[in-house]
């Protein structure tokens, strides 16, 4: 007999990346297949190849034994397909049973039947215990009972083939073991599942099977029962360091930065930081590692003063800067790079001159008594576009019209140019290039050099491993453990990643 | 070759778009010409007549110019809270009570050399509370300011109405109007022959002053902060709560100066619906003249020429007067229009395979999905 769902050599490229490098992926009838990798191993491509997003460039699918195309999400639909995205499509104003009819024509026209509607959905949720008030609207739900609403607007659609997104992303764990419930009983009955997921103990407490992508291929397909945690973080984020940057032996002086039992909400009020503590010394790197969404943004956010934390305290070169405002922070000098340069490093509308001054338009020399000095800012631009190497026309055009590059040399620059006794960098080297990266990371170095306390933050272990003096591990908002960064063993970071805690033999990095 | 063509098509769509509201003017008064020859009438001579009637005698000039006066003043207070990112749709409002403020203080008996600058200020701190009430709401409580501002008219309107029929009635009492205001308080006359009044050049200095500040400044470039990425400017450690505070504050304040002017220096007295539907032109004023003083002052300029002219025109060639609504919103559409072209000039560029009207219909769908300028 032929599998349910093969996927047969699919190629996918985007300008500049093969996002999908002949993937083969083969889904038995009935069974929970999940789709595990890092952020950017092609995951989500695959999967919107197969729904009719996209079409790939080489490979074809077959479906219950026939080969299929599909030039839109409708043909997939038509074919039994359905897809839950991990940001849900649904119209907030509009009711559960609303949002599942959307888009179906009644039946009876020209009367919206939703009686009929209503009979059918209810018979949808008795069967699979998708439990969802029909007349409620999506609004007034939790975000679990959004993600039912979602279920059964695809199952009244027809579909035995159903695709989930990272569907845990949105969820607290005790809606996530609701969901898998859900997912088990859809197996029982006969439906397919593929579930895209990076948390390695979801995909063991609840896939049948799992292909692990990486860079865009299949490393492995393999029964859940046959392999470990271990051993699937391995095949996850096993790739060798390729980064290599000259560095001194860190030249550790007094710590800068105090983070102690740091507790913080995320912005749908769930815990997002729990009772994180680390200390960050003076010419020390300290990287926080971990999957994306698991704290690092609320941490960052904290830090830097424009999220309060609940609990916990913040000292900063001497300074008590708990729940302090962005302001506070800036004026104790830390330097603040935000993950997302566009939205908050950078007025993209102003010109780069006006971003280098954005933090201290208000301090001499650019400003006396509440008057611009034009001339000192324009030489202050001058300067930091020479010292940084800025390819831009003048100081005088837009930031937005920089390439993603330069504009996070623009506020590195701004950044660095304060001198700041710590520096908090999140996701400094997100979408950039390779030469734009090391540029990034050397000056990190750099600082680190000159005596600043560094808080690294990010998502790419690799770079963690080249720069690092010490590496915490945050997962779910915790701190799985802080390791020393020379040496460190990439496994064990990805296992950490994952979910696992320090070994209690090994001593903590630093107390 | 083709390097060079790029370069001189983006210096050229740079001057162009950089003078974008005299461009959006000569078009609507073009399309005009269109609209006008399809009543019958001479485009010429309607114009003319126009003309004529806007600036033929001192009288006219100096209606002209006390229109003008009253959409500067608004029309640069709406265009300061504009580059705050606030959409302040309350002029009207803040028109009332600034002369409701300014008012009180011209029926007071004071010191000569003190009363016209109190009954200024009056005025200004009366607009500008009534704008902070909108921005508070806004900033503190996350309140949509359009929403509040043109409620806020309602309330405005109908309490200076309260206010004329009762409190401040004029003794004898038969018309719904205060008292005279003391003559120390009102504006002189600059331009013999006619109505125009001081309040002239106290606009166009505030215009200059509010360049100056947004240019110049250190509030200036907090406020252009907020307005232009909010997110970002408070991670910059701006306030960003107190800035949309303020700007409400001088943005309310300017548009109560458009009040003042018109009681102080026109009409001398306050009525009931004494100035109406200003506060709403402000808003075109502003968005023609693209949030910036100097543009301000143009539009508010051909504003109030097209205003004072219709009549004139109506008589002579017999083009209706509600032609100027029509060619005032064109150039407002045309200026947005030229807004979001200079924002995304790869809309310009045609995609393969499609026709003009795709093309105007794509930058049109894209122009109708942006928000406050």
């Amino acid at each position: 007999m032929p599998p349910f769902l093969f996927m047969d050599r699919i190629t996918k490229t985007f300008p500049g990346v093969v996002a999908n490098n002949e993937v083969t992926l083969e889904v038995k009838q009935g069974a929970i297949h999940a789709l595990l990798g890092e952020n950017g191993a092609g995951k989500t491509t695959l999967m919107n190849v197969l729904y009719g997003l996209y079409q790939p460039d080489a490979g074809r699918i077959h479906l219950r034994g026939e080969v299929v195309r599909f030039d839109s999400p409708s043909d997939a639909i038509a074919h039994g397909i359905g897809m839950v995205h991990q940001h849900f499509m649904l119209v907030s104003a509009f009711t559960a049973a609303e949002n599942i009819v959307l888009g179906l024509p009644s039946a009876h026209p020209p009367r919206l039947d939703l009686r009929a509607a209503g009979k059918r959905i209810a018979e949808l949720s008795a069967t699979y215990g998708l439990e969802v008030e029909p007349g409620a609207c999506v609004w007034q739900l939790p975000v679990g009972a959004q993600q039912r609403v979602e279920i059964i607007k695809a199952l009244y659609r027809g579909a035995d083939l159903l695709i989930l997104d990272e569907p845990t992303a949105v969820l607290t764990p005790g809606e996530a073991s609701d969901l898998f419930r859900i997912l088990r009983r859809l197996a029982v009955e006969g439906h397919t599942i593929i579930f895209i997921s990076h948390k390695l103990n979801e995909v063991m407490d609840v896939s049948d099977r799992v292909t692990v992508l990486r860079d865009g291929r299949v490393v492995t397909t393999i029964e859940t029962a046959r392999t470990s945690p271990r051993e699937l973080a391995q095949m996850m984020v096993g790739r060798p360091v390729l980064m290599e940057f000259e560095r001194a032996e860190a030249q550790s002086g007094e710590a800068v930065l105090h983070v102690e039992n740091l507790t913080a909400l995320s912005d749908r009020a769930l815990p997002a930081l729990r009772d994180v503590s680390f200390e960050v010394r003076r010419g020390e790197i300290l990287s926080i590692a971990g999957v994306d969404g698991n704290g690092q943004s609320e941490l960052a956010e904290v830090l830097s003063g424009v999220r309060r934390p609940t609990a916990g305290r913040v000292r900063l070169l001497g300074h008590d800067l708990t729940g302090a405002s962005p302001r506070a922070v800036i004026e104790a000098n830390a330097g603040y790079i935000p993950a997302d340069r566009r939205a908050a490093g950078l007025v993209t509308d102003f010109t780069l001159a006006e971003n280098f001054i954005l933090k201290s338009f208000a301090d001499a020399p650019f400003c006396r008594w509440g008057w611009l000095d034009l001339q000192a800012i324009e030489r202050h631009a001058g300067r930091l576009l020479r010292d940084f190497d800025i390819r831009a026309p003048s100081a005088r055009v837009p930031a937005r019209q920089l390439s993603g590059g330069n504009q996070q040399k623009v506020v590195l620059a701004r950044e660095l140019s304060r001198r700041p006794g710590v520096l908090i960098a999140s996701q400094p080297t997100r979408g950039l290039d390779v030469g734009a990266t090391e540029y990034v990371l050397r000056n990190l170095l750099a600082q680190r050099a000159r005596g600043a306390g560094i808080l690294f933050i990010s998502t790419e272990l690799e770079e963690i491993l080249a720069v690092s003096d010490h590496i915490a591990v945050l997962y779910e908002g915790e701190i799985m453990g802080i390791v020393p960064g020379p040496g460190a063993d990439a496994h064990e970071i990805g296992l950490m990643m994952a979910g696992a805690r320090r070994s209690a033999p090994l001593a903590r990095g630093h107390a | 070759m083709n390097r060079l063509r790029a370069l001189t098509r983006i210096k050229l769509g740079g001057v162009v778009l950089g003078l974008a509201p005299v461009w959006a003017i000569l078009a609507a008064l073009l399309l005009g010409t269109a609209l006008i020859a399809v009543t019958g009438a001479s485009p010429i001579e309607a114009y003319r007549y126009l003309l004529r009637g806007a600036f033929g005698n001192a009288n006219s000039l100096g209606d002209t110019l006390i229109k003008t006066t009253t959409l500067v003043f608004a029309g640069v207070g709406m265009a300061f809270a504009f580059r705050c990112g606030v959409f302040n749709i309350g002029g009207e409002g803040q028109i009332y009570i600034g002369a409701l403020f300014a008012t009180v203080i011209g029926l007071l008996r004071l010191p000569p050399v003190i009363h016209l600058p109190l009954a200024l200020l009056a005025g200004f701190v009366g607009g500008g509370l009534w704008a902070a009430i909108a921005g508070w709401l806004k900033a503190r409580r996350g309140l949509n300011e359009i929403i509040v501002t043109i409620f806020m008219n309602y309330i405005a309107v109908i309490l200076v109405s309260y206010f004329v029929t009762g409190p401040l009635k004029e003794p004898p009492g038969y018309y719904p109007q205060t008292a005279e205001v003391a003559v120390a308080s009102q504006l002189p006359v600059i331009l013999p022959g006619s109505r125009l009044h001081a309040g002239l050049l106290l606009a166009l200095v505030s215009a200059v002053v509010i360049w100056v500040v947004l240019r110049r400044t250190s509030l200036g470039f907090q406020v252009r902060a907020v307005g232009a990425n909010p997110t970002a400017a408070r991670h910059a450690g701006i306030n960003v709560e107190g800035n949309i505070v303020l700007a409400m504050f001088i943005s309310g304040g300017l548009a109560g100066w458009a009040g003042t002017a018109e009681v102080l220096g026109v009409q001398h007295r306050l009525r009931d619906f004494f100035l109406v539907g200003f506060g709403y032109d402000a808003i075109a004023v502003a968005l023609l003249g693209q949030s910036d003083p100097f543009g301000v002052i143009l539009a508010a300029l051909f504003f109030g020429t097209l205003r004072t002219g219709s009549g004139a025109m109506q008589r002579g060639v017999g083009v209706p007067t509600a032609l100027v609504f029509l060619i005032q919103g064109l150039a407002v559409i045309f200026v947005l229009i030229g807004t979001v072209l200079r924002a995304r000039p790869q809309l310009l560029k045609s995609k393969k395979g499609e026709s003009v009207r795709d093309l105007v219909g794509r930058i049109g769908r894209t122009v109708l999905k942006r928000r406050a300028p």
